[in-house]
């Protein structure tokens, strides 16, 4: 979203928008035509994300107008129509965020995110400090509006239970790059990097026989100096010589399955 | 299991006024309170974690604060290995508290960042004055460091909290409360705050000191999965009031009130391909002080009936030590 903080740089590679390298783009073209026109974002902590002095109405027709040259009428209809498609009342528009519970202020900010009908919305963490039934009323929100609106949809999440529920193919990341990435059978089911196998097998699980937990030693890695090599080879069970010397390329296992890991060569 | 009872709460009550406005002094509107713990009853035994589950706001970090007598009980009674903490003053709860310690959810926000791990560890021994001198307080902090897998302690013992990971620093906390001996810890969702990879060995820590030193734990979470697999008995709460109580195995598999049926519904799965099919229950908790009438739960149940408008559901024996607060659960029987 090219919303990096001002000591972050984006230095190498490419990001592709429909063909187009979002990255070579003036900050101008970039806002007319892409942010929050056609890529937009719920952020996390969506509770402390909107402004608590205005009321949410207002922050969702603010959003509406600096992207789209409209009449303010239509801004405000097109509010209620926002706030009805994510489930809270359009009367709702006139409170201020402490108004509202948890549940409440994470679909105002879904709302948000499709005032100008984008066509791909990242989520992070949409559900992270919601209880366990609201979180379930949330993620069945983001599937439905998904079918309903033709959404393309990254969701970035710790927990691999919203994954499992909600998405069909997955990456899974650590320490700055993508260690493996699958649809999301494979990577439950079969997950070819360790890291990967730790994270699915440290989960209880309130179904099926109760099984011994996973859990990784040592703490993620400090990326002023990551490691040498494979960057989890320090905690990683499994490790080879290799590992501590050369990084793993990225590797498909068919079936559009990829794993960095010298294990799988 | 030994079934000497180590605590024992009834009907405990802590309600919270809510400031009134000018207008309402002046009026003189009667108080009105926000009864966050409203009639609690439960027992736990040596050796035996007893969760306490529930959605934000049910009541249970305020219940497992009350038990400590770290906020003021408005009514019942905290029977600690027969003495009742609730009559207690000040300066005689100090003594008890050596048997009785908290570790909290935040592992980022319980230890004082200005404080080496040492001297964190070490601030129980000081204030009951436990040790002779500084080579037996070194002994005490080492021994707990050492009981929490933060080996060798030397090399943990000079740092301060941010040098730690989450994991090392909840270790620690753990290790202050476990330095004093304590029969009882109440743990407040002491790993929902750390990364799922590192939960398991805290977990796993936590079931095994409970072995070595015999001790209780009142262990206060949302997450019932975990609850699941470390809890042997567990209570569901709900708006101040616990609706349901039994051996966990027992609750998961039989969940006899409607709302304990819908949370476990509503727990994630870790599995692209299980079936999920949710109860659904509508709306939110309450945001109100004032609960609905009748039964809490009334207003969000799939299966109400007209008695659980009015009439408040009891705690009932459903089967063996599985209990229920539920009109509808208790008919169907």
């Amino acid at each position: 979203m090219r919303l990096l903080p001002w000591n972050g740089r984006i230095i190498d590679g490419k990001i592709l928008f429909d063909g187009v390298s979002i990255v070579d783009l003036d900050e101008d073209s970039f806002r007319r035509d892409y942010r929050w026109k056609r890529m937009a974002t719920v952020f996390q902590g969506a509770m402390n994300a909107l402004n608590p002095v205005m009321k949410v109405g207002d922050q969702i027709v603010e959003a509406v107008l600096s992207h789209q040259l409209q009449e303010k009428q239509n801004a405000l209809q097109r509010v209620a129509e926002l706030l009805a498609l994510t489930g809270v009342d359009p009367r709702r528009a006139s409170s201020y965020p402490h108004e509202l519970s948890g549940g409440m202020r994470q679909r105002v900010m879904i709302a948000m995110a499709l005032a100008c009908n984008p066509e791909f919305v990242i989520t992070d963490e949409p559900v992270t400090a919601l209880d366990v039934i609201i979180r379930g009323q949330v993620l069945k929100l983001i599937k439905d509006l998904q079918r309903k609106l033709k959404l393309s949809v990254m969701l970035i999440t710790h927990d691999l239970s919203v994954v499992a529920e909600t998405c069909e193919s997955a990456a899974v990341m650590y320490a700055g790059k993508i260690v493996e990435c699958a649809d999301i059978v494979s990577i439950f089911k079969k997950p070819a990097h360790p890291y990967t196998q730790c994270l699915v097998n440290a989960f209880p699980s309130i179904r099926g026989e109760k099984k011994k937990l996973a859990s990784l030693s040592g703490s993620p890695p400090n990326l002023l100096n990551p490691p040498v090599g494979c960057r989890f080879h320090l905690r990683c069970p499994s490790a080879l010589d290799r590992c501590k010397r050369d990084e793993p390329g990225m590797r498909d296992l068919g079936n559009a399955h990829y794993v960095s890991c010298h294990l799988t060569d | 299991m030994n079934k000497e009872i180590v605590l024992e709460v009834v009907t405990l009550k802590k309600w919270f006024p809510v400031r009134k406005d000018i207008i309402s002094s002046l009026l003189s509107k009667e108080q009105t309170y926000v009864k966050a713990v409203d009639g609690v009853s439960f027992e736990i035994r040596r050796g035996e974690i007893f969760g306490l589950a529930g959605e934000s706001g049910c009541g249970k970090t305020t219940t497992g604060k009350t038990i400590l007598r770290l906020l003021e009980p408005t009514a019942g009674e905290i029977r600690f290995e027969g003495i009742d903490l609730a009559t207690l003053r000040k300066s005689e709860i100090r003594a008890i508290r050596k048997k009785m310690q908290i570790i909290y959810q935040d592992p980022y926000e319980s230890l004082n960042p200005r404080m080496r791990i040492f001297d964190i560890v070490c601030e129980p021994i000081s204030v009951h004055e436990l040790a002779q001198n500084l080579s037996e307080r070194r002994e005490m902090v080492a021994a707990a460091l050492e009981d929490v897998e933060l080996s060798p302690a030397e090399e943990f013992v000079h740092r301060y909290p941010h040098e730690l990971s989450g994991g090392q620093r909840q270790r620690v906390a753990i290790a202050r409360a476990l330095v004093l001996g304590p029969r009882f810890i109440v743990a407040d969702e002491p790993i929902s705050m750390l990364d799922v990879s590192i939960r398991a060995g805290i977990l796993s820590l936590m079931l095994k000191l409970e072995l070595k030193f015999h001790m209780s734990y009142l262990f206060i979470t949302h997450d019932l999965a975990v609850a699941r697999h470390v809890c042997h008995r567990l209570a569901i709460m709900y708006l101040g009031k616990i609706v349901e109580v039994g051996p966990t195995e027992n609750l998961i598999a039989n969940p006899l009130h409607p709302y304990t049926a819908a949370l476990m519904t509503a727990v994630p799965v870790p599995d692209p391909t299980a079936e999920r099919i949710k109860i659904a229950i509508s709306g939110e908790v309450s945001a109100s002080p004032t609960p609905p009438s009748g039964c809490r739960f009334h207003p969000r149940c799939p299966c109400v009936l007209d008695t659980c408008k009015s009439i408040e559901p009891e705690l009932t024996e459903v089967n063996k030590e599985h209990l229920v607060a539920c009109h509808s659960a208790t008919t169907r029987q």
